[in-house]
């Protein structure tokens, strides 16, 4: 008895700093959040306003705009990262694990990057000059010039193409793993079936590695729903608003006009619909999987 | 026999060809996505002159390490900004390492009132997004305990991680129970079990745990940005981003910068490979 007694109070030695950690700045800022939310801060005591924040927020145009932007980043950004470092992965599969280990880090190299030095490089990139990077690519198939960042019709289009760029590593590492963990006997089988190829990824392979899938599109989609950085520094959220997505629009209300108030709102709100996805997306995919 | 087909004999050409045809697609894409960090490196080799079109070239007609030293000589504070980046990243890595090593420990293989309460608790704080605590966690570090443009106000947040927490537990929990009771029997005490027996045994884990901690550190964009005014705590993101939108025009020296910023994860990268990889899909594996 005495010696459970001293596992426990050495358990909670050792749980002691990330349980702080996680009391002052986890626990704490989301109650203080809830309780922000409600009031209009001020420095010297914030005042209590009730629902306001929030029946602002839903009055505000820019806010169903912003969620249609995100919404729109991230229903594109996912599948298409996703059914792009799919095809990669079985592209990769019948190589031998040296030149895998080449491709898997040509692919993740941007990934680690930071993300300012890339949306620099990106920037130029998509230099709106007939001289531009991109523009001089677009010109060879007979494209016109584009104003890439700086018109609304290419500005969510040139994000999404920079956030599928930087993810597809990561998705490839992860799909290849799981492809290279899939029993030779499941294509056994299919042989004998006299199955093609095309008929052994779709009925053998993706079966198997849907939960790796489902792990991709709900990480991918938490992930799409909290991005900022990209649209902070490219574009500002410009044009007239065409890549303010839920991240900027809420930085932009905490730290441009410091409505915290209204922002803490926005952020419960986000959160909200963050959680209602993921826990549909789950409940929608795992239907059907089997292990 | 695999996913592709395996040719023998006299169709082993066939193979052959099929596999050039997709190492050579893979290439193809491959080169698409190293083009923006190839050219971000050979840019930042060209003369630091203002200019708009003017200096796209895909091949290097100038070698000049001017740009570096205009990138440097733009703030006093240049060469510390990586030295803050590197004291923050340390320091969150460590403590990180050793946190969540003693924690994750606690939950997999000790029994104590509330084991299953606080880990629970531990999975919903990772979901938790940023935005619902930026606008709190500012006011606390800024206007309640007034400690901006410090270090502590950089790393204290990050200390130690839900997910790390997370992620050593998931590995521990497969290290045998046996060896630890045996330990215990012979009169180990905890600290010691943790040091003797699963630190040794966890050595991967723990490096990769490390290196992710380090590269999502230094590349940490977000956080020094709202906590760090004065130019002298700076991190290179932040000094980086601040550079960039006060020198519009000097695309070489921007190019040097962003190259700066990058360099030393990419020789991290190339030295510590494996675990870099595992380290994508240890999360992934399991959850």
């Amino acid at each position: 008895m005495k010696k459970m007694k001293k596992e426990a109070m050495w358990a909670y030695v050792f749980i002691l700093v990330p349980l702080c950690t996680f009391i002052v700045f986890t626990l704490y800022p989301v109650i203080s959040a809830a309780v922000i939310s409600f009031q209009k801060y001020k420095p010297l005591g914030s005042e209590w306003v009730g629902l306001d924040n929030y029946i602002n927020t839903f009055k505000n145009g820019l806010f169903y705009k912003a969620l249609k932007n995100t919404l729109v980043y991230s229903i594109i950004t996912v599948p298409v990262s996703m059914l792009l470092s799919f095809m990669i992965s079985i592209m990769i599969l019948p190589f031998r694990k040296k030149l895998q280990s080449v491709f898997k880090a040509a692919f993740y190299l941007p990934a680690i990057a930071s993300g300012v030095a890339l949306s620099f490089v990106w920037k130029w990139i998509y230099d709106p000059l007939p001289s531009g990077l991109l523009n001089n690519v677009v010109k060879m198939f007979g494209l016109s010039n584009q104003n890439w960042l700086g018109s609304q019709k290419t500005a969510m289009l040139s994000l999404i193409i920079m956030a599928v760029f930087a993810g597809l590593g990561q998705n490839v590492i992860i799909y290849t793993a799981a492809l290279l963990g899939i029993d030779s006997t499941y294509y056994e089988a299919a042989d004998i079936d006299g199955a093609t190829f095309f008929q052994k990824v779709r009925y053998v392979v993706w079966p198997i590695v849907k939960p790796t899938t489902v792990f991709l599109t709900i990480t991918g989609v938490i992930n799409g729903f909290q991005s900022f950085q990209n649209a902070y520094l490219m574009t500002g959220g410009g044009p007239d608003n065409a890549t303010t997505m839920a991240g900027l629009l809420i930085f932009n209300r905490a730290f441009t006009y410091f409505e915290y108030g209204e922002a803490c709102a926005q952020a419960l709100i986000l959160a909200a619909i963050i959680a209602v996805f993921a826990v549909l997306q789950f409940k929608l995919s795992s239907g059907d999987v089997e292990y | 026999m695999g996913l592709y087909k395996k040719y023998s004999g006299k169709l082993k050409y066939k193979g052959k060809i099929r596999n050039v045809i997709l190492a050579a697609v893979l290439f193809t894409i491959a080169l698409v996505t190293l083009f923006p960090i190839y050219y971000m490196a050979i840019s930042s080799f060209g003369a630091p002159t203002e200019a708009g079109g003017a200096s796209y070239s895909l091949i290097p007609k100038h070698f000049t390490l001017d740009s570096y030293k205009f990138f440097f000589s733009f703030s006093t504070y240049s060469f510390r900004w990586l030295l803050n980046s590197l004291l923050v990243a340390s320091v969150v890595t460590i403590s990180n390492v050793i946190f969540a090593t003693l924690a994750g420990y606690a939950f997999a293989k000790l029994r104590f009132p509330g084991c299953k309460v606080f880990f629970f608790v531990l999975l919903v704080a990772m979901m938790v997004p940023y935005q619902v605590t930026q606008v709190p966690l500012y006011i606390l570090i800024v206007n309640v305990l007034k400690i901006q443009d410090t270090y502590m106000a950089l790393v204290a947040p990050t200390l130690v991680t839900c997910y790390n927490v997370f992620l050593a537990k998931q590995f521990f929990t497969s290290l045998p129970t046996s060896i630890i009771e045996s330990a215990k029997i012979e009169g180990c005490s905890q600290p010691m079990i943790v040091w003797k027996i699963v630190v040794p045994l966890s050595k991967t884990i723990l490096s990769v745990m490390a290196i992710m901690t380090f590269l999502g550190e230094w590349n940490t964009f977000f956080w020094p940005f709202l906590v760090c005014n004065s130019e002298s705590m700076q991190t290179i993101q932040v000094g980086l981003k601040n550079f960039s939108f006060a020198n519009t025009t000097y695309f070489a020296p921007m190019m040097a910068g962003a190259t700066i910023s990058a360099l030393p994860m990419f020789i991290l990268f190339f030295s510590l490979q494996k675990y870099f990889l595992e380290g994508v899909t240890v999360g992934a594996v399991k959850g």
